[in-house]
């Protein structure tokens, strides 16, 4: 028996099959293992974390708020606190009620016409943002969606079918706005002809606004700091 | 023969082990050419066995057919993912009949 050239050729195609299958094994394996399992893991880890200090973020917020009731409850420090009590108010950081309306907003339930675009026929961002700010332009003096108290800071953004609001709070429809403020006012300023209802009212998003003569409004959950802006004093500002 | 068919059983042994053993794989974007060239081997390996079989293996026609082959598979998957068309599926198509219809005649073969 001896080698002839063919063997070697044999030899050669053996080699390359060979290395074609396991090259191609590990591409399918590495497939199966890494993108998918591998990210899903790392992002279920990185909102547990941030859970995890939004949480005990929380948990310091309240501290302090308890710690500055007590402060402000035991001595008498008579006009301070008044001024505090003013401020907390302004700030939005206590529970305030008074008579108001509540608005309830929801998704159309018409059905969509054909060659409709569906996303006429839901709430957004936009129309939340509209009805608040005809709110505020009638004189609101504190507001709630769905519990959450709206400040001058809070925003108002889409995100999928729900709408977050104060940073990190997630909201879902129907919305229920409250706010505290004349009541005739706050609803004829809704009513408006070509106001904010007439241009929702087309697509059937449903609103309904009922006068309640104690909205009570809860405080404000989140924290608010002033990283950037300082405050100008009296002599700074003549330099 | 058998001395061939030796030398080829101790490339295949030796290009998994290889392959296995290798510091780098082929990128992901590459690996469907890879899969279309795979199975355009085996196809040839299963061709040329059958071949043997029946008696009439040259040696020529199969070294060229398994390269010719495996080239023109990744080649034609590559050129049809430019052009927007799924050429890899007829070469699976095409590749996998004929892989399955030379196994059953290997078998008639071996029941012989």
């Amino acid at each position: 028996m001896r080698i002839k050239p063919f063997h070697l050729a044999l030899a050669l195609v053996g080699l390359v099959l060979g290395l074609l299958l396991s090259v191609q094994f590990r591409v399918t394996r590495d497939t199966m293992k890494f993108p998918q399992v591998h990210r899903v893991k790392t992002m279920a880890d990185k909102i547990h974390d941030a859970r995890v200090e939004h949480d005990s973020k929380q948990e310091k917020i309240n501290r302090m708020r308890e710690e500055l009731d007590k402060v402000a409850a035991g001595a008498a420090l008579g006009a301070l606190k008044e001024e505090l009590v003013d401020a907390r108010i302004e700030s939005g950081m206590t529970v305030v009620s008074g008579p108001g309306i509540e608005v309830t907003l929801n998704d159309s339930n018409l059905e969509v016409k054909n060659g409709g675009n569906p996303n006429w026929y839901v709430l957004h961002d936009e129309d939340i943002l509209k009805v608040l700010n005809e709110l505020r332009a009638a004189g609101a003096e504190a507001m709630a969606i769905n519990n959450q108290r709206v400040l001058a800071t809070s925003e108002v953004r889409c995100t999928g079918p729900t709408i977050l609001i104060n940073r990190n709070q997630r909201i879902a429809p129907p919305f229920v706005i409250a706010a505290i403020g004349n009541q005739d006012t706050l609803t004829n300023s809704l009513k408006m002809r070509n106001g904010v209802i007439d241009s929702l009212e087309p697509w059937g998003i449903q609103v309904s606004i009922k006068k309640v003569s104690r909205v009570e409004i809860p405080p404000f959950s989140g924290s608010i700091s002033f990283d950037y802006a300082k405050p100008v004093l009296e002599d700074q500002k003549n330099e | 023969m058998w001395i061939g068919v030796w030398l080829a059983a101790l490339g295949l042994v030796l290009g998994i082990a290889l392959g296995l053993n290798l510091p780098f794989t082929v990128p992901q974007a590459y690996a469907k050419y890879m899969s279309v060239a795979a199975l355009a081997a085996m196809d040839s390996v299963f061709g040329g066995i059958r071949a043997a079989m029946e008696e009439h293996y040259d040696n020529r026609i199969f070294i060229t057919g398994f390269f010719s082959n495996a080239l023109l598979a990744a080649g034609l998957a590559f050129i049809g993912e430019r052009l927007g068309i799924d050429l890899y599926l007829a070469a699976v198509v095409a590749f996998g009949v004929r892989l399955f219809q030379n196994l059953a005649i290997i078998r008639r073969h071996l029941l012989k």
